[in-house]
């Protein structure tokens, strides 16, 4: 790891971890050093919950192009849902701020 | 010539007298043996950190792997404890150096030390070895594996690490060696090239070995930077400066 860049999202959702689904809390996004994919740089999202461990964790790492696709494959899913649907209770970011 | 080692966990005193765990690999003899301190990448406490210390150990060091991370998540895998702690902005240095401090102790201790230290580190675990260097004036020799942010930007200091390591380089009281790839991105050939330009300035005692065809973490077997040639020469460097500066 030689960047302390991290972007952080408060989230509302449910994750499934080693011990089963969990509520999520914070989602913690960076491009760094890999834990397990054989990559030199990926992004890694932490999908995390604070309040119950550091175990209650839902990691994924990618490469860039990868999260470029994932990016757009969300806002495409996002657009293509009802707006009824997405009105329906806090399920998206509230905020997103970087580390200080 | 009988040839043996133990690796084992222990417990000792770091910062402000907090209990640190750590991975614990000596030689099976009477010594007597310098000591090593081994200060692990980002990704954690784990088991490539684990073959270094055993590596030390086959080469008559005792080496301690301090688990940097244990404050934050005790008992979590590496891999968690990591992530836990980059979220929390990254192991203090304050604390880090109090970690370092109580292991070098813990080492000099031991009835079959020679009484000599050093401090290797790899990656985030590099930067904190510059940093080790310049802070713990005990320290005989320190071995900084592609550091990055020993040059950092004034937007790259925290509240945890607010100073660029190489603005403390006239503190150094011990040979540096560097071992960099020229692919790196943190450190860039750049920043090696402030950080060796800083120590030559302050006439430290240092030697720099940068490889191309190589990046970042080149001596990690697991990971696809793996770089042979490299690993093989650098190790052989360690091995060299840790022999003329660690013997008794």
């Amino acid at each position: 790891m030689c960047s302390n860049i991290i972007e952080q999202a408060n989230i509302f959702g449910s994750g499934k971890g080693a011990q089963g689904w969990f509520e999520l809390r914070q989602a913690n996004v960076y491009y760094d050093h890999p834990f397990h994919a054989p990559l030199d740089h990926a992004l890694t999202i932490d999908f995390v919950n604070h309040d119950l461990g550091p175990s209650a964790r839902v990691a994924v790492e990618m490469t860039a192009d990868s999260a470029r696709e994932l990016v757009r494959c969300i806002e495409a899913a996002l657009a293509a849902g009802a707006d009824a649907h997405l009105a329906e209770g806090p399920m998206v970011a509230i905020s997103v701020k970087s580390m200080p | 010539m009988y040839e043996g080692q133990i690796a084992e966990t222990v417990f000792y005193r770091g910062h402000k007298g907090d209990q640190v765990i750590a991975y614990y690999a000596r030689p099976l003899g009477a010594g007597p043996y310098p000591g090593v301190v081994v200060l692990h990448h980002m990704p954690g406490w784990d088991e490539w950190n684990r073959e270094v210390a055993r590596k030390l150990a086959h080469h008559g060091y005792a080496a301690i792997l301090p688990n940097l991370h244990y404050r934050e998540a005790p008992g979590a895998s590496p891999d968690d404890a990591s992530a836990k702690v980059r979220a929390m902005g990254l192991t203090p240095d304050d604390q880090l150096i109090g970690d370092v401090e109580g292991a070098a102790t813990f080492l000099r201790a031991q009835t079959y030390a020679n009484g000599k230290v050093g401090v290797m580190g790899f990656c985030s675990g590099g930067r904190q070895t510059y940093l080790a260097a310049c802070r713990i004036p005990s320290l005989d020799a320190a071995v900084d594996c592609w550091g990055g942010r020993v040059v950092a930007k004034p937007e790259e200091l925290t509240p945890r690490q607010p100073v660029a390591p190489v603005t403390l380089t006239k503190d150094i009281n011990c040979p540096v060696l560097g071992l960099f790839g020229n692919e790196d991105a943190s450190p860039s050939p750049a920043d090696v090239d402030q950080t060796e330009a800083t120590l030559k300035q302050h006439g430290k005692v240092y030697e720099f070995h940068r490889y191309d065809n190589a990046g970042h973490g080149f001596f990690a077997v697991d990971r696809p930077n793996y770089r042979q040639y490299a690993a093989v020469d650098g190790w052989q460097h360690v091995f060299e400066w840790f022999g003329k500066y660690l013997s008794a």
